[in-house]
């Protein structure tokens, strides 16, 4: 049967042949939230495995065996047979047991608050990206979570506009961000690493481009990152360029929206107090360096279709825009 | 009796058959086009960052193509066989309401016409074309589709689309039910009604009773809207949840109504192409109508990312799993019929064929979503697009098309061609699934449905490209369909009253049937009337000519012109223009006017 090849062929390709390491995989869990889902999933797989192997047999056996050829007597016209058709609806209610009572389990282990010395964060999905606020730690921060290996990490999520969904494939399974609403997740990283994830709830023009990451760090590692985070922003030295750019933003529309400690109240952008740490911009979609950040100051919408972060009305100058780059990526 | 011929023939026509033949052009010139927006969704992702089309479009040609798909093309072509068929099966010369018949389809069209009306009227509202279309996605989610969020005209035409649409399927609903109820020839007993019949009827108060809920929820989504209500604003204390409970406790009736009509067409196929009665008659009827009622109780498995909590989680898992029961043992008696029987292949065998065997796919990996934990790694991933498409697509598609190939001769009088009928069953059959299977991977590895764009850093381009191949394979094998069609109009075997040896009772009268179907009603004596089984012989066709005259009733004006009012009211709205809103009621009311005081003899 084509169908089987192609099966076949198309496992072949998810395997090896298309690039990898699949930053995304639901099928390389990293939590143990992201493993018992992934545990069930495989126990569910091979259920239905089973049944699909069955069922097409029977159906290309008979196809194969009863083709209508001349001469053969006309059928037996059977009308149904009642033991058969008992036998065959107790079967799948008999599987479904093997798969719903792993999934109850499964509910409620997942479902569980996390432990008291769990890290908790509040997500809160804006249009197109992602807040993150350490409440223990006063700490605020946007579109790259970080947390210690090892620990429970507790999020409430919600949402500042429309519904968004928070999901990092390898890390667990995703939850709704709803206005008005206070959703949980709690899970447990097993291994250190960067996580990509990214929104899985249709919530406007750019919810393509609404990605985020996480890094899971060694408990110290932790600790020097939210030291950091914690300080106030970095003051440039007279006479620099940075020092030209942060004169640009205090006079710049840019204080309406974004927070840098001490400079800048607004709270519709992300917090740009330590901006220069990051990684990315423009919620996980682009390399946090110089050129892409002066392309992003220029122009967002032209990079993110619908940021809400619009070309500014006059125009920054060429030198204007250089100033507030270097200043953006000295804030470490 | 003399067909009538002309445009006012068409406009005017009561006639089950007419209007059958209506539906299907309507329905599949809309699956045309649902079928394009679908092309232009694979070639933007064939690759990664592609530039095929700008993200504001995109959001347009997902939505709409899923909207297109279940309100414009699969709904209106069961609709079609409804329409042709139950009466024939039935043994009846018509519907019970031929001109609510007619005014159904007339609402229809206008509600796909405002729909798609909203492609190239971006110029009236100040916005380019391929502007103002729905961007909201099929499943609309407040509130996102608040004006807040949403201000332009592009989910107006969406919601108000669905609320014309609506009315078209609640007439029909209460019209075929009342037909399937009361028109039945002496000795039609329920349970010798053609499974096609039962699954129509199963069908129809699943419509009857689904879209009242989504109307409540467009309604409140109008209001706030328009008139600044906060049905789903949660500053007003009110929450966008409630538009998701709405909108699936509709939503997932709403599969069964698209999948219904295809097993009723897949259990009339087999058993006329393998020779055999259908196994286990009761039980398929039975597990029809266990899959309407418990259709009733798994809505929120669409919501399980929503954090309902695990006792709610786990009790929409168990309906959920439920479900599978009746769906496996109609496979399993779909298999049965098979076994023992002389299969002999045509094209409509292939078809009710390749549906159990794509629909078991779209069935097991649905069990894999019931399972809320999984799920939660699943939902809103391209693992669910590959679900629905398997059971939308390789199962109601798949039994459709083996419909179109069964019926057809009985509904143009010409036999499509067989050797072009198996050219298109397997290009779409191994179209189908080079699209739709590695969809199942590229949602594992961890990418979102109704995304514009991706990274080439996720691993799943090349699947990517797989897909979009198989997609428009899937476009050849249905260019085969079109011009099968094509050349059967002209050179197409002409097909007896009965081409296939078939058991039921439109199989006993000619290809196309007369104005009046029967000429003399027959009496049923069982189930499988025209076939000669161990407890009786085959029935006697009606003959060739009515022994006695035959009264048809005419056409009639009234339902196109009522039908016109309600895309004139919608455009009020639309245009913030009050007294087009009363123009349109004053159509609608003149038209049902004159339609109840019509004469009724012609």
């Amino acid at each position: 049967m084509p169908r089987i090849r192609l099966w076949l062929l198309t496992a072949a390709l998810a395997i090896s042949g298309c690039g990898g390491p699949f930053p995304q995989s639901t099928l390389h869990p990293r939590s143990d939230f992201a493993r018992a889902t992934d545990v069930l999933f495989t126990n569910i797989f091979w259920w239905a495995a089973a049944v699909f192997v069955v069922v097409e047999l029977l159906l290309v056996v008979a196809l194969v065996r009863f083709r209508h050829r001349e001469g053969r007597p006309a059928p037996r016209p059977t009308h149904g047979h009642t033991l058969m058709e008992i036998a065959w609806t107790l079967a799948p209610a008999a599987i479904l047991v093997f798969v719903a009572v792993p999934t109850v389990r499964t509910i409620f282990a997942t479902a569980g608050e996390a432990p008291a010395d769990a890290v908790k964060v509040d997500v809160i999905g804006h249009q197109w990206w992602w807040e993150f606020r350490y409440q223990e730690l006063g700490l605020v921060t946007a579109n790259e979570l970080h947390v210690p290996l090892g620990r429970a990490v507790q999020l409430s999520i919600t949402s500042a506009d429309v519904i968004h969904s928070f999901w990092i494939p390898r890390l667990g399974g995703k939850r709704d961000a709803i206005p008005g609403h206070v959703t949980r997740i709690a899970f447990r990283p097993d291994q250190l690493g960067d996580y990509t994830g990214q929104c899985a709830e249709f919530c406007g023009v750019s919810h393509a481009n609404m990605r985020l990451r996480v890094v899971v760090d060694s408990d110290s590692g932790f600790g020097r990152w939210a030291t950091v985070q914690l300080a106030g922003p970095a003051a440039p030295a007279p006479g620099t360029l940075a020092e030209r750019g942060k004169a640009v933003y205090a006079r710049s529309a840019c204080i309406g929206c974004h927070t840098i400690q001490g400079v800048s109240p607004g709270v519709i952008g992300p917090n740009l107090t330590h901006v220069g740490t990051r990684t990315t911009i423009a919620s996980g979609l682009f390399p946090n360096d110089s050129a892409y950040l002066a392309r992003w100051i220029a122009d967002a919408p032209s990079l993110k279709p619908g940021s809400l972060m619009t070309r500014m009305q006059p125009p920054l100058t060429d030198a204007d825009i250089a100033a507030l780059v270097a200043y953006l990526e000295s804030l470490k | 009796m003399s067909e009538a011929r002309g445009l006012k023939s068409w406009l005017t026509t009561t006639d089950h058959k007419r209007i059958g033949l209506l539906y299907f052009w309507t329905a599949f010139i809309f699956f045309l086009i649902g079928g394009v927006e679908a092309l232009l969704i694979r070639a933007q992702l064939a690759q990664p960052n592609g530039h095929v089309v700008s993200a504001e479009t995109y959001n347009q040609l997902f939505t709409m193509h899923g909207t297109t798909m279940v309100f414009l093309a699969l709904m209106p072509l069961s609709a079609s066989f409804f329409n042709y068929i139950v009466p024939l099966q039935i043994g009846a010369r018509d519907v019970a309401f031929p001109r609510l018949n007619a005014f159904s389809y007339w609402v229809f069209l206008s509600g796909g016409l405002l729909l798609n009306a909203s492609w190239v009227t971006g110029p009236l509202f100040h916005a380019g074309m391929l502007n103002v279309a729905p961007d909201g996605g099929w499943f609309g989610y407040a509130n996102l589709t608040e004006r807040q969020f949403s201000p332009g005209p592009n989910i107006d035409f969406w919601l108000l689309g669905l609320q014309v649409l609506g009315i078209s399927s609640l007439a029909a609903g209460f019209n075929f039910i009342v037909t399937i109820l009361n028109l039945r020839a002496p000795g039609m007993k329920m349970m010798r009604l053609p499974v096609f019949t039962w699954m129509t009827l199963v069908t129809q108060f699943l419509v009857i009773t689904a879209f009242p809920v989504i109307t409540v929820g467009l309604v409140f989504l109008m209001f706030d809207r328009f008139f600044g209500t906060h049905f789903y604003v949660h500053e007003a204390g009110a929450t966008p949840l409630l538009w998701q409970h709405l909108f699936w406790l509709f939503g997932h009736p709403e599969v069964y109504i698209l999948i219904l009509p295809a097993m009723g067409i897949v259990s009339d196929v087999l058993p006329t192409f393998s020779r055999k009665p259908l196994f286990g008659y009761p039980v398929v009827v039975y597990s029809g109508i266990l899959i309407g009622f418990m259709g009733w109780g798994v809505w929120s498995h669409h919501m399980f990312s929503v954090g309902l909590g695990p006792i709610a989680d786990s009790v929409f898992a168990a309906t959920t799993m439920l479900i599978a029961v009746p769906t496996g043992v109609k496979i399993f008696n779909w298999i049965a019929t098979l076994w023992g029987g002389a299969i002999r292949g045509t094209t409509a065998l292939h078809f009710a064929v390749g549906f159990i065997a794509m629909f078991v796919i779209g069935g097991l990996s649905g069990v894999t979503h019931a399972s809320p934990p999984a799920d939660l790694q699943q939902t809103d991933t391209y693992y669910v697009v590959a679900h629905i498409h398997y059971v939308l697509f390789g199962g109601t598609i798949f039994g459709l098309f083996a419909g179109i190939y069964y019926w057809w001769p009985k509904m143009t009088g010409r036999l499509l061609s067989e050797r072009l009928g198996k050219w298109h069953f397997w290009l779409q059959f191994v179209g189908m699934n080079l699209a739709f299977f590695p969809m199942h991977f590229i949602g594992l590895l961890g990418m979102p449905r109704r995304i514009y764009t991706y990274g080439p850093d996720l691993g799943v381009s090349t699947l990517n490209l797989v897909s979009t191949v198989g997609a428009f394979l899937i476009a050849v094998s249905i260019l085969v369909l079109v011009y099968n069609f094509v050349r059967t109009r002209r050179r197409g075997q002409r097909a007896p009253n009965d081409p296939w040896g078939g058991a039921t009772l439109e199989w006993s009268i000619p290809s196309p049937p007369p104005v009046y179907n029967f000429s003399v009603i027959p009496t049923v004596a069982n189930r499988l009337p025209r076939w000669r089984t161990e407890h009786h012989g085959p029935m006697t066709d009606p003959p060739a000519v009515p022994p006695a005259p035959i009264h048809v009733p005419g056409g009639s004006w009234w339902p196109v012109v009522a039908a016109l009012g309600l895309p004139v009211m919608a455009l009020a709205p639309l245009t913030h223009t009050l007294w087009v809103a009363f123009l349109g009621a004053a159509v609608l009311l003149f038209g049902i006017y004159r339609w109840a005081f019509e004469p009724f003899e012609v």
